[in-house]
Order: structure tokens, then C-alpha cells, then sequence
């Protein structure tokens, strides 16, 4: 099994164009494939699938609640929280949780002596399961509006999708902070969706770099190419980096994507190439057993 | 005034429309707050006159020396960052998440905490004015309170050299950095794309500004890569009362313009889709 993320440091590059594309590629040649939509925050993979959910999990988060009858409004609790959760007024004994900035840390429960301190779950978003063509093949994190960060629920995405699948597929969210490290984390390789201008260059940099960090091995596929310039080709040189794919400039991709179509089923040659591509990184970088 | 451009995904041109809106008017403050991927710097090249550390959070370290190896903190920490690797306890940097449960049940003060910091914020001045952005380091978190920390900064420096306008170009998503970012503006544009995600991600996007009860401005980006899905975003916006302030078509002027670093106004002032998006300016600023 191996598990490849399709990430990009700024939204918008084709990240998701890619991870159903390479997806579909991968059904149409037979191979056992799964997708795992990890963009919390805007999960946009089902739109191009004709799936039904089969499964919906509610992933939660511990939060205090504190009985006033147990209180002895002390204050340590407040004073072991790091992210400034509780809020306290012992003259005149008002004690409160502020659930949007706890991370659910547990901190103050251990802190407390007097008992006072219980927890409850909040909802943070869901873990959905959806069958295509008879077998679940999608997974999907939905962050609930507003919530603090997607981690959680991406966890237990990655956590749900452990199966025997032979190519896991995971469509990362974007950015280069903690959501997309997580998601790096659990794949065996990286495939980073860039485009040949400069917004995309500074974020592929930062991405370069964040990958670096965490020792993962990585390539790069240029979407629109021939729009922009050419100082992403250079840099890549540069750094030895991969290229692993151009994908040329079409205005009829941008118009067959937006519709919600699978644009390989259109455009063959796509998935021909993306998926000569996997096998490629198989060769290069498969079977490992990464088991997170 | 201090208007915020947002987007529910990455990518739908938001970042360029700040920089358009930024260079139609005389004198503006211009507020980078997608931190994680802040760009705009790079069309407008400002010169920093201030730099400001910002701790994006804390992270627990071992000494070694200390550790009695009791196991403790691995039943405490509830981020899973806290294991045994070849009999050593070993926390990992990606997943502690900063809390300061494990230093303060060590029996032994073995675990320290240390500070990340190696995330900015800049403040400077460019060619139509002052900006101020900021920039989380890869794996640092908590860009909510960067985001803070950067209006704060554009609101100040706004009242110093006497400037009305803050233009605000926010992060994609629809967590805690957007709702910084637009708590307490005066006006909001959500930039989407004629695409049945676009659309998907458009409708979450407006359900979080509706809970600030502000009305959103649409601006329909690249409207005719799919004018059918334009009519439907159209049409959904009508249905629940939400103006959409104008359609931009999509033209590859804009990534030259970017590649010569010069927003789309400085580029070609007089080309249809700079009218466009002068047309659309006053549209939010004065209705
Ligand atoms: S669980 Fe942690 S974050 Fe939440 S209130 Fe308690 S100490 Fe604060
Ligand atoms: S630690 Fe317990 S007793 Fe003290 S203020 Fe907090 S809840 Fe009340
Ligand atoms: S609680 Fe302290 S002494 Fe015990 S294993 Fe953890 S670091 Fe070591
Ligand atoms: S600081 Fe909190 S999250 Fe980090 S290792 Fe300690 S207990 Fe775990």
C-alpha cells in the first residue's frame, strides 16, 4: 500500500484537480484506490463522484465544565490554561468557560482539587464514508464553520482510511502550518501542485521547505504551464527537485473542471500520464510502510 | 473604513482583487492577513520599517538528565505526542500542541518549554501607502491571533498617518483566521469562482458572515469559464438576498501583470477589467 498527498502551499493551484484525476486514473486501471479528502475546511472531492454516503462520523473534543456549587472560584484552573479558555472573577464568583478558544488540553481538570471540573464533548466537524461503485473509496473531513483548527478531524480521517486499498490518495488542505504538515506526515510521498507564477512560486518555496523539515520525500507537478514565467523551472533545477508532471495551460480543463466533470474521462491523455506518473513514484518510492 | 476580501477556497483571485482595490485609490493601508501564504508582499515589494517577533505557540522539550522515564506525561498528554521510541520518551514537535500539561505534572521538571518564535509580522510603506502582513512559520500555529495582531497594527497606522481606507485580504477557509479577519469590518467581499465547488465553498463562506451580521458582497471571478455556473451562483445569491457586486472575466493579463509585479489597475488602467473592478469599488464602498 502507499499513500501519496497531493498538497500545494496556496489553494487554487489544481490540488484537488489532481487528486481526482489521479484517483480516477487509478479506478479505471484497475488498481484499488481510495481518496481521502483532508481539506477540512472546504471539502470539495464528492462533487466530482457519483457516491453515497454510507457512514458519518461525529468526531468531538473534551470541554470543562465547571460546577459554580464545587468552586472555590482559587484560580487554577485559569492559571494552567494556556489559551486563555477560562475566564475568572472571584470577588464576585463568576467563573466561565469560553469553548471557542479550548483546545480541550485537559489541563485544568487535573488542576483542579476541589472536584469541581467535569467534561462534555463538543461537536468539531464529521468523518464521512462513501461508497463508489459498491466500495467505500472516499473519505471525507468536514470541519464544523468556525472552529478552532481541522486537525482533529483530519486525524480521524487518516485514522478511517487504514484499509487495504493499494494506492490511498489523500487530497491535503492548504497552507504549510499544522493541517498540511499532519497530512504530509501520513503520506509515504508528496506530489506538490504548483503554477508557473509568482504567488504560486513563493508558496511552493515555503512548501519546499516545510517538507524538508519533516524528511518526507517529494515532487512537483506544474499546473498551467506556458502561463507566467519561467522562474519555477529554474528553481526546481536548482534545488534538484522533481518534476514530476507538466500539465499545459488549457482553457477547456478550467471549463470541463468547473462543471464538476472528471476531466481525464474527457481528456485521455490525462489519464494515461497521471497514471504512467504513480507508477513511476511506485517504483521510485513505494512499499513503505508508513503507519501512521 | 475597513473592508475584508475573502474567499471560502484558495485561489479564486482574492489576493489580486486586494491589490486592484488597493491601487484605485489615492492613499490605503493594506493588510496581508492570509499568514499562512501571505503574497501581496511580493507584488508591491514594501520597505519594513518595523518588525515584530510573534509566538506562535510553545512547544515541550525533554532534558534528559532529569527524566526518571516514569511514563507520566504519556497518560496526561492528550495530543498523542508523548511516546516511547527505542526506551526513551520522546515528544513530538508536529503534534504537541503547546498546553503545558507535561511540564506541570513531571515529578522530576524534566519537560521545558520553549517558545516558538520565528513567525513576523512587517509593517512598511509602499507605493499607494503603508502595509502591514504577516508570516507564520511553516508548523506554527494559532494564525487567528496573527491576524489580530496584524489589523491592530493596520488600524494604528492608519490613525497615525491619517488614512480612511484599510483594505484587508483575508485567508481562505472558514476558521478561526477569517473570523478574525472580519470580525468588526465595515464591509465584506467573498471572491468565488463559477464552479460547483466554488459555489459550494462560496455558501459555507456566507454562513459565517451572516453570523457577524454583515452582508456580503460576491464578486463572481472568471465568470466565463463557466457562465452557466455563473447564472446558478447568481441566481442562489438572489435567492437569499445577497448582492453580487459584479463578474470579472478571466484574462491572462492578470498573471502578467502579477509577473511584472504590478496590480492589475497599474498594469493596464484602461483595459475592461480594470473599469470592471473600478465600477465594482464604488459599488461596495458607496451602496
Ligand atoms: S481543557 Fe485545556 S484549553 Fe480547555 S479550558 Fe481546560 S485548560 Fe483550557
Ligand atoms: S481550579 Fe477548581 S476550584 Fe479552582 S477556580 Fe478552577 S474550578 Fe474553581
Ligand atoms: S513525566 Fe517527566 S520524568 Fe516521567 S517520563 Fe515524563 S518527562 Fe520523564
Ligand atoms: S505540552 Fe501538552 S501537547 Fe505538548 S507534549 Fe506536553 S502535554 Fe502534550
Amino acid at each position: 500500500m502507499m499513500k501519496i498527498a497531493i498538497a500545494s502551499g496556496k489553494g487554487g493551484t489544481g490540488k484537488t484537480f489532481v487528486a481526482t484525476n489521479i484517483f480516477y486514473s487509478l479506478c479505471k486501471n484497475n488498481r484499488s484506490a481510495m481518496l481521502v479528502d483532508c481539506d477540512a475546511e472546504a471539502p470539495n472531492a464528492i462533487a466530482f463522484f457519483d457516491v453515497n454516503l454510507v457512514n458519518s462520523d461525529d468526531v468531538s473534543q473534551r470541554v470543562p465544565v465547571i460546577s459554580s456549587n464545587a468552586c472555590t472560584y482559587c484560580g487554577k484552573c485559569h492559571d494552567w490554561c494556556n489559551y486563555n479558555a477560562i475566564f475568572i472573577l472571584p470577588p464576585v464568583k463568576v467563573i466561565q468557560v469560553i469553548e471557542d478558544l479550548c483546545h480541550g488540553c485537559g489541563a485544568c481538570v487535573v488542576a483542579c482539587q476541589y472536584d469541581a471540573i467535569t467534561e462534555k464533548l463538543v461537536s468539531l466537524g464529521k468523518v464521512n464514508s462513501y461508497l463508489l461503485n459498491g466500495v467505500v473509496s472516499l473519505i471525507e473531513a468536514r470541519m464544523n464553520i468556525g472552529v478552532m483548527s481541522p486537525v482533529s478531524v483530519i486525524k480521524a480521517a487518516l485514522k478511517k482510511a487504514d484499509t487495504m486499498a493499494d494506492f490511498i490518495i489523500l487530497d491535503s488542505p492548504p497552507g504549510t502550518s499544522c493541517p498540511f504538515i499532519q497530512t504530509a506526515l501520513a503520506a509515504d510521498f508528496v506530489i506538490l501542485v504548483t503554477e508557473p507564477t509568482p504567488f504560486s512560486f513563493s508558496d511552493l518555496k515555503q512548501s519546499v521547505e516545510t517538507l524538508k523539515k519533516i524528511n518526507k520525500p517529494f515532487g512537483v507537478i506544474v499546473n498551467k504551464a506556458g502561463l507566467g514565467n519561467a522562474d519555477i523551472y529554474f528553481y526546481l533545477e536548482k534545488e534538484k527537485i522533481q518534476l514530476l508532471h507538466e500539465i499545459l495551460f488549457d482553457i477547456e480543463i478550467a471549463e470541463l473542471y468547473s462543471t464538476g466533470k472528471i476531466v481525464a474521462e474527457t481528456k485521455q491523455y490525462l489519464e494515461i500520464e497521471f497514471y504512467n506518473m504513480i507508477k513511476k513514484i511506485m517504483r521510485q518510492y513505494g512499499n513503505s510502510d508508513n503507519q501512521r | 473604513m475597513e473592508i475584508a476580501i475573502i474567499s471560502g477556497k484558495g485561489g479564486t483571485g482574492k489576493s489580486i482583487i486586494s491589490a486592484a482595490f488597493a491601487t484605485l485609490i489615492e492613499n490605503v493601508v493594506l493588510a496581508d492577513c492570509d499568514v499562512d501564504a501571505a503574497n501581496l508582499y511580493l507584488i508591491f515589494n514594501p520597505v519594513h520599517e518595523e518588525e515584530k517577533i510573534y509566538i506562535g505557540g510553545h512547544k515541550a522539550v525533554i532534558d534528559y538528565d532529569k527524566c526518571s522515564m516514569c511514563g507520566l506525561c504519556i497518560s496526561y498528554c492528550r495530543f498523542e505526542a508523548i511516546t516511547t521510541v527505542n526506551n526513551k520518551i520522546t515528544i513530538s514537535e508536529t503534534s504537541c500542541d503547546g498546553c503545558f500539561l507535561c511540564t506541570r505534572i513531571c515529578p522530576e521538571n524534566a519537560i521545558n518549554m520553549i517558545q516558538n518564535d520565528k513567525s513576523r509580522m512587517f509593517s512598511g510603506s509602499f507605493r499607494n501607502g503603508k502595509m502591514v502582513y504577516g508570516r507564520l512559520a511553516p508548523g506554527e500555529e494559532n494564525s487567528g491571533k496573527l491576524v489580530n495582531m496584524v489589523r491592530e497594527k493596520a488600524k494604528q497606522v492608519a490613525k497615525e498617518n491619517g488614512i480612511k481606507m484599510i483594505i484587508l485580504d483575508g485567508p481562505p477557509g472558514i476558521g478561526c483566521p477569517v473570523i478574525s479577519t472580519i470580525t468588526g469590518v465595515d464591509k465584506v467581499v467573498i471572491v468565488t469562482e463559477p464552479s460547483v465547488s466554488g459555489l459550494h465553498d462560496m455558501k459555507r463562506t456566507v454562513e459565517i458572515v451572516k453570523k457577524f451580521n454583515l452582508n456580503p458582497w460576491i464578486i463572481i471571478n472568471k465568470f466565463n469559464l463557466n457562465n452557466e455556473m455563473s447564472r446558478q451562483i447568481e441566481n442562489w445569491c438572489k435567492k437569499h438576498k445577497i448582492s453580487v457586486a459584479g463578474y470579472l472575466p478571466f484574462t491572462s493579463q492578470i498573471v502578467n501583470a502579477m509577473v511584472q509585479q504590478m496590480s492589475i489597475i497599474e498594469y493596464n488602467k484602461n483595459s475592461e477589467i480594470s473599469k470592471t473592478l473600478g465600477t465594482i469599488y464604488n459599488t461596495i464602498i458607496h451602496e
